[in-house]
């Protein structure tokens, strides 16, 4: 009962968040020098293109009447027509979605399994040699670009030792994901840096706690001190962080889907900002911008599930 | 009285502040990166725009030490005077964001009410948007380069210094001093400036090294992408891409330049640890 509650509750507290994002993302294009409409067509804009697309984008109407129709048709699942593609955007973004997903979804897991281990061994080591290796690396791993991992795996792992492939998607699924590897390992890369230094300090935390001093003196080999006590809270910190991170996750998605040129939302978005495609920018933030919400929820109700303290 | 207190001052073991080891790397590291941005100014050899057409694509050796590129640029010069821009874009990338944000994030916190909620609101939307994707989006409004990208940041960059300042404000506006500074008849505006941020300033400070770490990774990363800086600006995002056609052929034009990428990141993270060990020493 109360679990519902919470989620009504969070889910009406993103109802203003969800209207503040259409506004910004709305007010964006309007930014635009000059005329928008002939600066979205570019070279394109033949007098007709013009008329058209002003129409279409109602930008003969009021501010506050085109927002309007633009809510509307929001409402509707209309995000307006590609400029280069003469496709609907929310087609368009359906086609790349999977792609998407699935690559993120891949970097994740990679980054769970490289951070978690390496941040128990990390805390249970202290400031032992081997704790000071780990951080050094991801210290390392912290400052490198995305697009640099990305490079270095693709011009040596694919280009020069052809030891996976060079682009494209596979034809089925275990194919797929053998294609997406390279490009989620970078992402796990960087995105397992951040997990991992943050996850440390929270096992060290956990380890100072009072309840894990008396789950010791009740004599719990420390295995299962490690895995019931420590593993669990250890666990809650990992969901919180990926939430956090999701933002960076997918903006790590843009530049490694350009690195790899993996069809997805990414590479959708740098192809359609050199193409001056508006439409297809504008729902991509959108649709990227709702995405990290919706895992805000997640995040947030999961964590009230694992930790009922959080609950409150 | 005054005396004896005195004495138990004096006598107090004062506690010795040592230099943290990661500052003196970290800073020994940027002052490196600095003296390779000088160097193009007082060293002929490291123009960073000089073709040499006998040497297109050659690898690193004693007269090249990076190689050369596909013009027979050398690389070497190339990443030298590619440390100039990419410290500038620490610099620029952080500096409106970190008197902005303290400015707004001091207001909020310490007036609260309508402001502060709108305030919540901003946050709550700017976090809501990947970085990189809303900065992209403004870019591609504005058009690609350096300054437009200065401006993208900047418009999103301030919330994150704002929030932590408006944190720390909410809590010190309570505290003791504050309190007698109102007592004392001081203005808000004085109370604010000159005895809630500067009290402020450690988090803030911290966070601002750790800044300039990402937003090098950021202007990188478009102009890895074409939206940040413009060839034949050697900025080393750039340097990158112009290499990426030529990995399995020759790897040294984009290899040499994402290393000082990794160790200028390295060097601001390393900063930032050792003045956060040096500043909460004190608490």
């Amino acid at each position: 009962m109360a679990s519902r509650n919470r989620v009504g509750r969070r889910l009406l507290q993103m109802i203003p968040t969800l209207i503040l994002i259409t506004v910004v993302i709305f007010l964006l294009v309007r930014l635009l020098p000059g005329d928008p409409v002939s600066a979205m067509l570019g070279d394109r804009g033949t007098p007709e293109a013009i008329a058209r697309l002003r129409a279409q984008m109602g930008f003969d109407r009021s501010i506050p009447v085109q927002f309007a129709t633009y809510v509307g048709r929001l409402l509707h699942g209309d995000l307006g027509e590609s400029i280069t593609r003469r496709v609907p955007v929310s087609g368009l973004l359906l086609d790349r979605l999977p792609v998407t997903l699935m690559l993120t979804g891949l970097a994740g897991l990679l980054a769970v399994m490289l951070a978690v281990p390496l941040a128990f061994v990390a805390a249970a080591f202290r400031d032992r040699p081997i704790d000071i290796a780990i951080r050094g690396l991801f210290q390392v791993g912290l400052s490198a670009p995305v697009f640099y991992l990305g490079l270095l795996l693709l011009g040596f792992l694919a280009a020069r030792w052809h030891i996976f492939p060079v682009g494209g998607l596979g034809t089925n699924f275990f194919d797929t994901l053998y294609h997406l590897f390279l490009p989620a390992l970078t992402l796990a890369l960087s995105l397992s840096a951040i997990l991992m230094r943050n996850l440390r300090g929270a096992i060290i935390g956990v380890l100072r706690a009072d309840y894990i001093d008396f789950a010791r003196a009740k004599g719990l080999a420390p295995m299962v001190v490690m895995t019931r006590h420590v593993l669990r809270n250890a666990l809650i910190s990992t969901v919180v962080l990926f939430g956090l991170n999701i933002g960076t996750l997918l903006s790590g998605a843009v530049v490694t889907e350009t690195v790899f040129a993996v069809p997805g939302l990414g590479a959708l978005l740098v192809d359609s900002i050199f193409g001056r495609d508006y439409p297809v920018v504008q729902g991509l933030t959108l649709v990227l911008a709702v995405m990290v919400s919706l895992v805000f929820l997640i995040t947030d109700l999961v964590e009230a599930w694992l930790d009922p303290r959080a609950a409150a | 009285m005054s005396a004896a207190v005195q004495g138990s001052v004096a006598i107090l073991p004062r506690r010795r502040r040592r230099v943290p080891a990661t500052l003196v790397l970290g800073a020994a590291l940027l002052l490196a990166f600095l003296a390779a941005a000088l160097a193009q100014y007082v060293w002929a050899a490291a123009d960073p725009l000089a073709f040499d057409y006998d040497q297109l694509l050659a690898p690193p050796s004693w007269a090249h030490p990076f190689g050369t590129d596909n013009f027979g640029r050398d690389m070497f010069a190339r990443t030298l005077a590619a440390a100039a821009v990419d410290l500038q874009i620490a610099l620029f990338t952080t500096l409106f964001p970190i008197v902005f944000g303290s400015i707004v994030g001091a207001l909020v916190g310490y007036h609260g009410g309508i402001a502060d909620s709108i305030f919540g609101r901003i946050v709550d939307v700017v976090i809501t948007f990947p970085f990189l994707v809303l900065v992209i989006a403004i870019v591609s409004v504005l058009g690609p380069g350096l300054l437009n990208m200065y401006i993208a940041v900047s418009a999103v960059g301030w919330v994150f210094y704002a929030r932590i300042i408006r944190a720390e404000v909410a809590v010190l506006r309570r505290s003791d001093f504050a309190a007698a500074g109102r007592v004392m008849g001081f203005s808000n505006t004085r109370i604010i400036f000159r005895h809630l941020i500067p009290n402020a300033a450690t988090p803030i400070i911290i966070y601002w090294m750790t800044d300039m770490a990402l937003g090098i990774l950021l202007g990188s990363s478009l102009g890895y992408l074409g939206l940040g800086a413009q060839p034949p600006t050697a900025e080393w995002g750039v340097l990158v891409a112009d290499g990426k056609n030529y990995m399995d052929t020759a790897w040294w034009i984009s290899v040499f330049p994402g290393l000082a990428i990794v160790l200028c990141g390295t060097g601001f993270s390393l900063l930032g640890d050792g003045v956060a060990e040096m500043l909460t020493v004190r608490r």
